[in-house]
């Protein structure tokens, strides 16, 4: 019988791929001084796992890696040997290695031959030479623990065995010599006593031999010698058998096999012809019986994005549907058609409910990109000789698979810089008074319908003068008297950068205007703090996903316009007195005991509103990036989860909107920006309420 | 002969898994898989099963955990457990069969073997 | 409705003497002709959402199945005719490189193949557009056809439709 084991491979490598990841993250963590036993355990589980797997697929290369490594694992955890950063270094390269490795049979790329070479050496050097000398290590335990005693085979990797049976009737002897006879060839003969004795020259080992026998006979029963050698060895001790049955396993398993075995033996010798019989040419086809029941045993299964994403755009156009029935139902005698308005109010709910866990199928955490960043962070410190601790918060965070590919290689340049151009080396962190070891922190949260990802570091924080001075040279247009914010805000710059050093790492600071453009096309804005001598922040605020929002319908005049309800704190109507105006500057009003800046909507959208009286309208009070506003607008509409469509893919970038969506009616409603609001807001002064 | 006969494969490689799987499948057997001891022995408690073939080292409760706890349970006292294991030393093999195992398979295996030694078991 | 011929089924002949079709509209006195590869489909004028701050011409964008479409009104833009929208007001969607928008004209006649000795050079004067947005004229014998460049048109800054790149 022939199997495609093809079919497995992909699932082999994405389970690799995560136990490598896996392996590499508690590497990283480990703490050398104090090693966590639970994760020396499960760092050898991993190259164990992937050894298994290897070896059952047939990638020799992987197996023989991950062999050497998991002995040298499997010493360190059980305390034969002593943990050291060394370790730590081989068990990282070999994860390149393996990497590698995998990646060449996955998709042919070239293999370092070289580099596993040299892996494999360091490991063994490490696993003999290095043993930490401790009483333990001293132990006969020292050697891999492969096969002990060679079997003895003859060149051919022939046995020759001298099976002598108990006293038994011809007919099981019969069949017996019949079933062995299939293994290699028979010789059979008869011991003075009448008992049968067969030499058998066989590949199997005579655990196999036992095993056939112990059906028909007591296995006890059995004599099995090495036929050339003239010392008996004991069935069970053959080392290299590939499986094998306990002859008297333990008491309750006992009575297990006897159940064939008090079958016809006829039967029980029948049993093994069976596979042989058939053809040996036959290639099994997994595909029809994957989609069998065993589907429903499986916890997970994969499918491609392009599906998913078919499945969200489909319910997106349900839901728009949904939203036209309801507007037509609306009108309805609510009396007459109390059936029909109780499904279709069902049917809403099921929809959402129906979009909600469609939508989830995309949400990945944020672990998927900060995972990657431990081992970076390592790297690049390792080579610039800087100390760094890295701390990540927040990993469980979701965010849009979509967003989450897309902030990968912009979040990868912002920690790089961060190590090379943000933590300063040891030595000048001493005499600053601070830590030797800078700390770089990868933080993931939701803020409203926001996730906010924010890389920072206490280094030496931004230099005002250096990036004034360069901006001048830049011929920027610049003042002295710029606020910091706007500082920092150069360094967004095409071709800036203040680092007194060119590194390979950063290069030359070409990318943070890349950064900057890269989440913006994202619909996120990036913001930096800094504190001269005490650190920088990037903070990166994304919407969590592009697709569906949850939104305020609002009214001004006869325009409705979508506000992300993520945004929105709650609404309200004015008392007069409570609204303030200030000279240049516009209205405030005053809410619980705050005073917030009043954003008129009709004017910003030059629309003739209802009334231009605060208190005869509406405030919604919007929240973002921590500053508060009052919107007003004429009233309220309603809310609904809308499908956000994109107003740039036909049409340009408007101030004040950030997409747009189809309403029931079949119309089109743009959706506020309301972080582009509130930013203006802040700016705002009666003369200037354009964008 | 395999007629309504069910293994329950516990691995927690999924690719082995799967493998062991298709192969038990295609020689007519009903599998059931569990991802690690502890799944396997929920699995075992709620349905009929006709034979257990468990990977040694897991997370959590590992194959000779699960092989103990199997053998306390009255409806599994007389039932084949297999213990897969990538480890040929003796020691490995005298824990299992201490902990009540019925045999041991080597991994790396070729599949045909496998289903030879579940039909020596259970037909 | 508008037939469109396949243009892929050019036999041997010479293609330039098969010519190119244009799609023919009115807008004021002026006949004017586009490339009717550029036109996706002609729409009737449905309600449109306003966008604030954006100049005149740019009526607002509608749904499209869908898709949201931005539309102009070249009447509106180049001050001709009036910008009266009823049943028969004419809206020519049209793709270009990608990118869809609605453009309303006064009405739409024909489509006309013309052929290359019925090309003549712009004039200097006399056509609302720029003549940057020109690429000739087609004498059709009784009627002239202005024939715009409606990629470079619709592409320009001076339709602020697409992101101006930054200086």
């Amino acid at each position: 019988m022939t199997i495609d084991m093809s079919q497995f491979y992909q699932v082999f490598f994405d389970e690799a791929d995560e136990l490598l990841a896996e392996m590499e993250k508690l590497l990283l963590n480990i703490d050398l001084a104090a090693p966590d036993d639970e994760d020396l355990n499960a760092i050898f589980r991993a190259a164990h796992s992937i050894k298994g797997g290897a070896a059952t697929f047939g990638f020799t290369d992987i197996t023989e890696v991950t062999h050497v490594l998991e002995s040298l694992l499997d010493r360190i955890r059980k305390h034969e040997m002593t943990l050291t950063a060394e370790h730590v270094d081989a068990f990282l390269s070999s994860k390149d290695v393996l990497d590698m490795l995998m990646s060449g049979h996955r998709h042919g790329s070239a293999v370092d031959e070289a580099a596993v070479q040299t892996l494999r050496a360091r490991l063994h050097e490490l696993s003999e030479g290095k043993a930490a000398p401790t009483p333990a290590a001293a132990a006969p335990a020292a050697p891999a623990p492969v096969a002990g005693t060679p079997p003895a085979a003859d060149a051919a990797g022939n046995f020759h065995l001298r099976i002598e049976l108990p006293d038994v009737s011809a007919k099981d002897a019969d069949a017996l010599a019949g079933e062995l006879g299939l293994m290699g060839t028979l010789t059979r003969d008869v011991l003075p006593d009448g008992r049968a004795v067969f030499t058998l020259v066989t590949t199997e080992t005579a655990d196999t031999i036992v095993a056939i026998c112990a059906f028909v006979l007591d296995p006890d029963a059995l004599r099995i010698t090495d036929a050339c050698a003239a010392a008996p060895a004991a069935a069970a001790a053959a080392p290299a058998a590939d499986f094998g049955l306990y002859d008297t396993a333990a008491p309750a398993a006992a009575s297990a096999p006897q159940t064939p075995a008090a079958t016809p033996a006829a039967q029980a010798v029948a049993v093994p012809a069976a596979p042989a019989a058939q053809p040996a040419a036959e290639t099994k086809n997994f595909g029809r019986r994957a989609t069998d029941k065993e589907a429903g045993e499986s916890s997970s299964i994969r499918v491609s994005v392009e599906k998913v994403d078919q499945l969200i755009n489909l319910v997106g156009e349900l839901v728009i549907t949904q939203a036209m029935i309801d507007q037509r139902i609306a009108a309805l005698d609510p009396i007459h058609h109390e059936r029909l308005l109780n499904s279709a109010n069902q049917l809403s709910r099921n929809t959402r409910d129906l979009q909600e866990a469609v939508m989830s199928i995309r949400m990945m955490p944020m672990d998927y990109v900060f995972s990657r960043f431990p081992r970076m962070v390592r790297d690049l410190a390792g080579k610039l000789g800087k100390k760094v601790e890295f701390v990540t918060k927040g990993a469980a965070t979701e965010l849009d698979k979509g967003l989450i590919e897309r902030i990968v290689d912009p979040l990868t340049h912002l920690v790089r810089n961060s190590v090379d151009h943000g933590v300063e080396m040891p030595e000048k962190r001493r005499a600053a008074g601070k830590n030797e070891a800078g700390k770089l922190t990868l933080s993931a949260a939701h803020q409203g319908g926001n996730i906010v990802i924010e890389v920072s570091d206490d280094g030496g924080g931004l230099n005002r003068e250096r990036i004034l001075d360069k901006a001048k040279q830049n011929g920027l247009p610049v003042s002295d008297t710029m606020p910091d914010s706007e500082v920092w805000q150069l360094i967004f710059a095409p071709g800036f950068s203040t680092a007194e050093v060119v590194t390979d790492v950063s290069g030359r600071g070409v990318g943070m205007d890349v950064v900057k453009r890269n989440i913006a096309a994202m619909g996120g804005v990036v913001d930096i703090r800094s504190v001269p001598g005490s650190g920088t922040t990037i903070s990166i605020s994304l919407p969590l996903t592009l697709a569906i929002l949850d939104g305020m319908l609002i009214k001004v005049g006869d325009e409705i316009y979508i506000l992300p309800l993520g945004y929105v704190i709650e609404s309200l109507q004015p008392a007069p007195v409570d609204v303030k105006e200030i000279a240049g500057q516009g209205k405030v009003v005053k809410v619980r005991e705050e005073y917030l800046p009043l954003i008129p909507l009709y004017q910003i959208f030059a629309i003739e509103p209802k009334s231009e009286e605060p208190s005869e309208g509406i405030l919604v009070i919007l929240e973002s990036e921590g500053k508060k506003a009052a919107l007003l607008v004429d009233g309220l509409v309603g809310q609904q989860q809308v499908v956000v469509k994109n107003l740039e893919s036909n049409f340009r970038k408007v101030a004040g909107i950030s997409g747009a969506t189809i309403l029931g009616d079949g119309g089109v409603s743009l959706i506020l920006d309301v972080a582009a609001l509130l930013r203006s807001s802040r700016q705002l002064n009666a003369d200037s309420l354009c964008f | 002969m395999t007629e309504g006969k069910t293994i329950l494969t516990v691995d927690d490689s999924g690719s082995l898994r799967q493998m062991v799987t298709f192969v038990l499948k295609d020689a007519g057997y009903d599998v059931v898989e569990a991802v690690d001891g502890q799944d396997g022995l929920e699995k075992a408690k709620t349905r009929h099963i006709d034979l257990v073939l468990t990977d040694q080292n897991m997370p959590g409760m590992d194959g000779l955990g699960l092989i103990r706890a199997l053998r306390t349970m009255k409806k599994y006292q007389s039932v084949p457990i297999l213990m897969l294991t990538t480890e040929t030393g003796d020691d490995i093999k005298a824990q299992g069969r201490a902990a009540g195992a019925t045999g041991w398979i080597v991994k790396p295996f070729d599949p045909a073997r496998l289903t030879e030694v579940v039909r020596k078991l259970i037909g | 409705m508008l037939t469109l011929t396949d243009k892929s089924r050019s036999n041997d002949m010479l293609d330039a003497e098969e010519g190119t079709e244009y799609l023919a509209f009115t807008l004021g006195r002026e006949e004017y002709g586009i490339d009717i590869l550029r036109v996706q489909e002609i729409r009737g004028y449905e309600p449109v959402t306003r966008i604030a701050n954006a100049p005149a011409f740019i009526k607002g964008v509608v749904n499209l199945r869908g898709t949201i479409v931005p539309v102009v009104d070249m009447r509106i833009k180049l001050s001709l005719g009036e910008a009266t929208y009823d049943q028969f007001t004419v809206v020519i969607i049209l793709n270009i490189a990608g990118r869809i928008v609605g453009m309303v004209v006064d009405s739409v006649s024909d489509v006309t193949t013309l052929k290359p000795h019925q090309l003549r050079p712009a004039p200097e004067v006399g056509s609302a557009f720029d003549n940057e947005y020109l690429i000739g004229l087609g004498d059709l014998g009784n009627r002239m056809l202005i024939l715009v460049d409606i990629d470079k048109l619709m592409s320009s800054a001076d339709m602020g439709l697409v992101e101006k790149l930054a200086a």
